[in-house]
């Protein structure tokens, strides 16, 4: 039966509509546009102005050149190593930077920050330059921690191929201690970070393989090297935990972390999610699900991933963020993935902690929700009030392969991305990139917190129009002006320093927390603050982001108009420290007090 | 033997147990979903469009399996952080049945032009399922054994071999132009996503033609206009191949009835098989 005129004319406008629909969703998600600094000053607070040149920064990572076999694909196989790391390694208050290089050959670089704006790279001078040879392998990431509580900040340098261990001779150079370390002969790590999880006082440290641990990437026996399949991989690296002992050796404790998983490791931290005064692990695993380690009071993990609601649904999980977003005393967990229009619509991951009976985490992912879930094929994120309005902002970089711009190798990526292992696990089988792109030239992302419950993107109005393919995320206060500023490594790419010129109407607050019974970097203690009756918590941590590593000096945005009323710092030896009314507007440097209460 | 069952079975329900089915045991073995909702949503909207729309142009309340099944199709094959796409797609979806008519037929399979739609004016917020549901080999053949029996015993299974020989054919036919390895041209098929577009989509009784000839010729039709369609590097190729080819079919073949008509007025149409589609 045919319906009446008016039913079929109904039935159009419905349709016709419905086909609208898409569009008016695009409008009403549009981000600002490039605006003037002034302008964005004044409307976001802040603008980040990419400085490195005039800093005297200049610094090109290489990427690795692995075994021939793999040259049809090598953009993909090797498309990590842009690391940066922040730390004041010679104690002279001002924050250095340490950037990784990943070709045999090139040098890694470490910018000693001279005070008055500029950097010097000191790295070959200190020992730390020549660090890519073709029998260690090549630089991936790099975290500073003192494991030996003298007061300066040693380096792990985390790589495929033999990771090391450098000891910081008092700030003059560094002297290599990877012998009698147990640290592996070989193994292809992508994420380490420096933590405490037994609270003895002696940094330990975790970290994991990416590619199998049995592969040396530049000597391959044959081509079945790849993810055995895109979300459910098991055929990755293995994750190791050293325990320090504070005089340079560390004992074998993987055993802790309880079954052994062989998931494909891109990035790690550690945060007490409990409140047991024990750090709990967070991993971010790329072609699988996303892991959630408990400590059970320094005598091992417990995986609790899907009792926690993370662990279910497998991405491409990158990067590991903590933070504070909605200043309630819990950190939030910002995972990146992978997102292609069209393609692959993973969409990044924000665990919120959600209301669970005591002793027990539930988180319930907020991307979407709150505004940060479209990234690209995103990497490194942090969180950090970059406006100091009191809420963290997150900012993320994105990029895999930027190559031609008119050829994309998405149409033969996600050909094979899709087949059964026996297919996508050799790399005979992946066709040839060719020159291809592969979601290249993509944008940063710089979302502003509203504090609400809202994220805003502002990445183009606030400066951040660079595509080059970013990597690994830094926060710092290079200049010492209690702002924070942002370092970004890209692969094949140039290290950027983005200097915020932030509103001065907005206070803050920085402090730098020095352990005596805990352990001297004050890794794992935290500071509650308490100011105009909001409060925020942040922890130092050994590692975190992508492959990266924050100046371990705490900042706080606090809006106009501070009072601050305390701040409460909770070190990880269960000592608890008060500090009233600590002073807006500068920079506080705490000790462990050796007499509070616990 | 055969077994008595205490209520009479409708074999329209037998596609949406099966996908239901395929749906549950991938989300319980390997996650599939981020959640129930979103396939949830997916479901109710195709429900309640097709229950309205029904009320609205035929009178009459309308049997749910076609709309369950569309709204569970739309609900594993399309990806997307988002709730919107996915009552969208599913309102589209059942709609386009009521309105993209040729006397008295449906010319699109509706979830094709969901979905096709959807990847077509919403890329910046959709992609289609285009991943393993783990690597298993045996549960992959589970699902294409299963699902042969099930869809030999509505009579279509001639339709998914004619399309599948087509696709290993026009694979291999195209490792010529592309150098790519033949298993990397056969890739994506071994995928969840073609499970569903073989059993599901091209077999779908209502928007496929009438002749047994004619369906797996226009099967083949499908694998040939995706390999042009690959040859373009076209990610979604294998839905707007039967996006363009289905409707095609289904004019021709009107066409060619209209005329055999008129030539003797006499002859009767065959039937359409009660499947939902």
């Amino acid at each position: 039966m045919r319906p009446s005129l008016p039913v079929r004319v109904f039935l159009w406008v419905l349709l016709l509509g419905l086909l609208a629909v898409p569009f008016v969703m695009r409008q009403q998600s549009a981000a600002p546009t490039a605006e003037s600094e002034a302008t964005a000053v004044e409307r976001y607070g802040f603008y980040l102005q990419e400085v490195s040149a005039e800093a005297g920064i200049q610094f090109t990572h290489e990427a690795p050149l692995l075994d021939p076999k793999l040259e049809h694909i090598m953009p993909q196989v090797a498309s990590m190593g842009a690391a940066v790391s922040v730390v004041d390694f010679d104690r002279d208050g001002w924050q250095d930077i340490y950037v990784t290089n990943s070709r045999h050959g090139t040098a890694n670089a470490l910018y000693r920050n001279l005070g008055d704006g500029t950097f010097e790279d000191v790295a070959a001078q200190v020992g730390l330059a020549d660090v890519n040879q073709e029998s260690t392998g090549v630089s991936m990431g790099a975290v500073w921690g003192d494991y030996d509580n003298d007061g300066f900040e040693d380096l792990f340098l985390y790589k495929w191929g033999r990771s090391e261990l450098f000891h910081n001779d008092a700030g003059q150079g560094f002297t290599r201690v990877t012998e009698g370390t147990g640290l592996p002969a070989w193994a292809n790590i992508n994420a380490g970070i420096w933590f405490d999880y037994d609270s003895d006082g002696f940094l330990d440290l975790f970290f994991g393989g990416y590619y199998s641990e049995e592969l040396n990437l530049w000597d391959l026996e044959d081509t079945r090297m790849m993810p055995e399949s895109f979300e459910y991989a098991q055929n990755g690296g293995r994750k190791y935990l050293l325990r320090g002992h504070g005089d340079g050796t560390f004992e074998d404790q993987t055993a802790l972390l309880g079954p052994e998983t062989h998931r494909w490791m891109m990035a790690a931290a550690a945060v007490d999610l409990r409140g047991t005064g024990y750090p709990d692990l967070f991993v971010a695993n790329d072609y699988g699900v996303d892991e959630l380690l408990l400590n059970q009071g320094g005598d091992g993990f417990v995986a609790a991933g899907e009792d926690a609601g993370i662990g279910f649904t497998p991405k491409s999980g990158m990067n590991v963020a903590f933070g504070d977003i909605l200043n309630q005393g819990q950190p939030a967990i910002y995972v990146s993935n992978i997102t292609e229009s069209g393609i692959l619509m993973q969409g990044n991951n924000l665990w919120v902690p959600q209301p669970s009976a005591e002793g027990t985490l539930r988180y319930q992912n907020l991307a979407s929700a709150m505004g940060v879930e479209q990234g690209g094929w995103s990497y490194g994120a942090q969180f950090g009030d970059l406006n100091n309005d009191g809420a963290l902002d997150l900012f993320l970089t994105n990029g895999y392969v930027s190559a031609d711009r008119k050829a994309s190798y998405w149409y033969d990526f996600s050909k094979v991305a899709g087949g059964n292992s026996s297919i996508i696990g050799d790399a005979r089988h992946w066709p040839a990139m060719e020159g291809r792109s592969l979601s290249g030239y993509q944008q940063k992302k710089v979302w502003l917190n509203d504090g609400v419950g809202r994220f805003q993107e502002v990445a183009q109005a606030v400066g951040v129009t660079h595509t080059t393919d970013g990597r690994s995320v830094a926060f710092a206060d290079l200049w010492n002006r209690g702002v924070l500023d942002v370092i970004v490594a890209h692969q094949r790419g140039p290290l950027m320093v983005y200097k915020n010129q932030a509103a001065e109407t907005a206070s803050w607050i920085t402090f730098d927390l020095e352990g005596q019974g805990s352990n001297r970097s004050a890794i794992g203690a935290t500071i509650e603050l308490h100011w105009n009756g909001k409060q925020q918590v942040q922890t130092v941590h050994g590692g975190s982001g992508f492959c990266a590593q924050n100046q371990r000096r705490l900042h706080f945005g606090l809006g106009p108009n501070a009072q601050v009323e305390k701040a409460v710092v909770r070190w990880p030896s269960g000592v608890v420290q008060e500090i009233p009314a600590p002073e807006a507007g500068r920079h506080h440097a705490i000790k462990e007090s050796t007499g509070a209460s616990a | 033997m055969s077994v008595r069952l205490p209520f009479k079975y409708d074999r329209r329900f037998t596609a949406p147990l099966f996908i239901t089915g395929i749906l549950l045991g991938g989300h319980i073995s390997f996650g599939i979903l981020e959640g129930y909702e979103k396939t949830l949503l997916a479901i109710a909207a195709a429900i309640v469009v097709e229950v309205v729309l029904s009320k609205l142009v035929r009178g009459t309340w309308p049997h749910l399996a076609s709309a369950y099944i569309s709204g569970i199709s739309v609900g594993i094959l399309i990806r997307t952080p988002y709730f919107w796409p996915f009552a969208l797609c599913s309102a589209l979806t059942i709609t386009s049945k009521y309105t993209l008519r040729f006397r008295e037929r449906h010319l699109w399979n509706p979830s094709n032009f969901g979905i096709c739609a959807m990847l077509f004016l919403a890329p910046d917020a959709v992609a289609h399922l285009s991943i393993q549901w783990g690597n298993n080999l045996w549960a992959m053949l589970v699902i294409w054994i299963l699902g042969s029996i099930i869809i030999w015993r509505i009579k279509r299974f001639h339709i998914c071999a004619t399309y599948v020989v087509g696709f290993f054919l026009f694979a291999w036919l195209r490792t010529m132009f592309t150098g790519d390895s033949f298993l990397a041209e056969i890739a994506p098929i071994t995928g969840p996503m073609y499970q569903l577009f073989v059993f599901f989509m091209i077999t779908d009784p209502k928007t496929t033609v009438r002749s047994k000839v004619g369906q797996s010729l226009v099967a083949f039709g499908i694998a040939f206009v995706e390999m042009v369609l690959r040859m373009g590097e076209v990610v979604h190729a294998p839905f707007y191949a039967l996006f363009i080819l289905g409707p095609l079919a289904l004019l021709i073949e009107m066409g060619m009835e209209a005329r055999k008509k008129s030539a003797n007025p006499e002859s009767t149409d065959a039937p359409v098989p009660a499947t939902p589609g």
